[in-house]
């Protein structure tokens, strides 16, 4: 009897698996890497339209937070595992992978790509010697959000650029703790791409620098000691309690709940404060351009998440199918017909900014593109600087350091260390860096 | 009796499964010790080249060593201190007979079975957290301004997770061994005369010493490797101030993506527990002997 089962069950496999195995032979499956932000999320939802398009194609995807997505995807890389096909990455590391052949140079889209409409700072943050390693999603800058109703009632006017002075004097003017309101939020949690990148942004304004010509960190110049007083002294001041451990996504948080007056961060965020759903305070939003000291810079960074293709996969025609997909204006458009124009993915193509449909439906378009065009990786400081990129530099380095300099700062922030302290340990540590990695002799 | 022949034929059979596990033991470890003589970053890959002691050197001497392993201790050393003495008053309040022991007794040994990165997160966000907290919340009923736990006192709210996961073991143990303490030899007592702290001193605790010291040892090893809790809550931070070894090793191979230095990291850990445990086994294991 038990034999019998057992030959039937065995029977019926094989037929299941003859009667499939033409279909499965030409299905191609994609793995696909991605952030666990709200606008990937919803690439992920809209994917069926990729797939409805491209029956050939499956899509698998392991949608991970910022930090680990980044130790994945880089172990990955570079010990050659090809796990992934297609993968979500910063602009921080398209430069430094396409110089490790890494990744797959997008040279060969289709003319109805339109690649030469990519917003040309993006373009260049993603391509190596011009040709393009990665397709950006979204990109983004920094610039000031505000509440018009405290201004408004502290008898303040937010000028279009505002200076430095004028921030930090309004936020103590806006601040009321006993209304559990605070002037300012700003990013504390340490990391590169957490308080350091608000941070190296604010300090290009005060005409600070990571390194100098020699690659010479510059934590003991007058510029940096300028800008983590500042800093620091307006947080205690006007600054929300816990500060130290607060990042993009608990600045959000505070200011759709009303507790903050004043929020500098990514200019993806406008779309969320404006969102009545998730906003308490969502008609209630004014934009400015990040602030100034008056030398030419302002503390605005520039960013984009892109998908890019590692050389180690084997599926690269149907990885670039779904690049083009999930990066071309026809997306734009199916967000927009199923979501509103004010959620499609902002800060990659010029035609966007061009579109009166969008630009009526999103208040703050205009400052998010003056704020990406404000911002220049190539000359990101008052004085020169050996290193490309605005709020990091795109040195293989740079994250080890950026962390344990932010780690620094932040101690600074919570009270834990001086700011004399502060800046001393991340000058010693980021020289004992960059003389072990061979930039300093 | 086995005689010769049985003995080298039961040796053969083994030797299979005794090769096999010290495979299992020396691979990974003659890899770390590879890869720790070399100078090998992730990001650089094809760059790797021999470098003997140098990965150990840059650890050794990296200002966040000393930070890390003062950190380290300090943790293993207060979690020890609060799980024992409290792990003693609980355990003697449940060997009580009170009125619901069993559901008493279940709700105490609770929060072992709750995962280290579930329970800090709901230490972070539901208890500490200074703006929606519940102790922050506390502490504003009664007129007071709220601590901000992970920036003033970052490693003592490590410290108080940490101690809250293991109170249960530590009190289980002891109530276990508590169980087994002879009721006439308390009985005596009582008929001697002596009152309740005398009875704790000279015939309860002398009975406890060999769970508590079976506690410090299981207790020591998974300590020294507390990880998930200040992942979570503090990153290793504010500053280093909560820095342990283990999350130096991690902030060194995955944040950096320094395998060379990382690896030497985990053999200078290695050494570390083994000078611990050395110690410990010396002081302790007499104990257990006795």
């Amino acid at each position: 009897m038990k034999t019998m089962i057992g030959t039937l069950l065995g029977a019926s496999f094989l037929a299941v698996g003859l009667a499939s195995t033409p279909a499965v032979a030409q299905q191609t499956t994609l793995t696909i890497a991605t952030v666990n932000n709200g606008d990937m999320i919803r690439m992920q939802a809209l994917s069926s339209d990729f797939t409805t398009k491209n029956p050939d194609i499956n899509v698998k995807w392991v949608t991970l937070e910022e930090n680990v997505l980044r130790q994945r995807v880089t172990t990955d890389i570079a010990t050659k595992g090809g796990q992934f096909d297609v993968l979500t990455i910063g602009t921080y590391e398209v430069p430094i992978w396409a110089k490790q052949n890494w990744l797959v140079p997008l040279d060969k889209l289709s003319a109805g790509y339109d690649a030469k409409d990519i917003l040309p700072k993006i373009a260049d943050a993603v391509s190596v010697k011009g040709t393009l390693y990665a397709a950006p999603f979204y990109g983004e800058s920094s610039m000031v959000m505000y509440r018009t109703d405290l201004f408004q009632k502290a008898g303040l006017t937010m000028p279009e650029s505002p200076t430095w002075d004028f921030v930090i004097d309004a936020a103590k003017k806006l601040t009321d703790k006993s209304a559990g309101v605070y002037g300012i939020c700003l990013r504390g949690k340490a990391g590169w791409g957490e308080n350091m990148a608000f941070l190296t942004a604010m300090a290009n304004s005060y005409g600070a620098r990571w390194f100098d010509e020699k690659w010479q960190p510059q934590f003991n110049g007058p510029e940096w000691k300028a800008t983590l007083t500042d800093y620091v002294n307006l947080m205690k001041e006007a600054g929300p309690p816990g500060a130290s451990s607060n990042g993009f996504n608990e600045n959000l948080a505070l200011f759709n709940a009303g507790k903050c007056a004043m929020w500098i961060d990514a200019t993806v965020a406008a779309s969320f404060v404006t969102n009545p759903k998730d906003s308490k305070v969502a008609d209630k939003v004014g934009f400015a351009l990040a602030p100034n000291k008056g030398l030419g810079k302002n503390a605005n960074w520039l960013w984009a998440w892109n998908l890019a293709i590692p050389a180690g996969s084997k599926k690269i025609e149907a990885a670039s199918k779904f690049i083009e997909w999930a990066t071309s204006k026809g997306y734009t458009d199916l967000v927009a017909s199923k979501e509103g124009w004010a959620n499609v993915p902002p800060g990659t193509r010029t035609s966007l900014y061009q579109n009166e449909a969008y630009i009526k439906a999103a208040p703050f378009a205009k400052l998010t593109l003056a704020s990406i065009d404000s911002a220049d990786p190539n000359h990101p400081t008052v004085k020169p600087v050996p290193y490309v990129g605005v709020q990091y530099a795109a040195i293989p380095e740079f994250q080890g350091i950026g962390t344990q300099v932010g780690q620094q700062f932040s101690a600074a922030l919570s009270g834990a260390s001086t700011i004399d302290a502060a800046l001393a340990a991340a000058q010693a540590a980021s020289e004992r860096e960059m003389k072990r990695a061979g930039y300093i002799k | 009796m086995a005689t010769q022949q049985t003995q080298t034929l039961g040796r053969m059979l083994l030797a299979p499964a005794v090769v096999l596990l010290l495979i299992w033991m020396i691979v990974p470890l003659a890899m770390t010790i590879y890869f720790s003589l070399l100078s090998y970053n992730l990001l650089n890959p094809g760059m790797e080249r021999f470098v003997g002691l140098e990965n150990f050197e840059y650890f050794l001497t990296d200002p966040a060593f000393l930070a890390s392993l003062r950190n380290t201790l300090v943790l293993v050393g207060s979690v020890l201190l609060i799980t024992i003495v409290l792990g003693t008053l609980v355990a003697l309040l449940l060997d009580q007979a009170i009125i619901g022991r069993s559901i008493v007794r279940l709700m105490v040994i609770a929060p072992f079975f709750v995962m280290p990165t579930v329970s800090a997160l709901v230490w972070k966000n539901l208890l500490m957290h200074p703006v929606s907290g519940l102790f922050a919340w506390i502490m504003t009923s009664l007129g007071m301004q709220p601590i901000d736990w992970f920036a003033e006192y970052p490693l003592f709210s490590i410290i108080l997770i940490v101690a809250w996961q293991w109170l249960p073991f530590a009190a289980l143990i002891l109530l276990t061994a508590l169980q087994s303490l002879d009721e006439e030899q308390k009985e005596a007592a009582l008929m001697d005369g002596a009152g309740a702290f005398s009875t704790f001193f000279y015939i309860t605790l002398p009975h406890l010493a060999r769970p508590i010291t079976v506690v410090i040892l299981i207790e020591t090893i998974f300590l020294l490797t507390v990880f998930a809790e200040i992942f979570v809550t503090t990153g290793g931070g504010p500053g280093l101030q909560t820095t342990n070894i283990a999350f130096l090793i991690y902030s060194q191979a995955l944040i950096q993506y320094d395998v060379g230095s990382a690896s030497a990291g985990g053999l200078v850990a290695v050494v570390i527990a083994n000078i611990l445990a050395f110690f410990l086994v010396r002081i302790v294991g007499r104990n257990l002997e006795a």
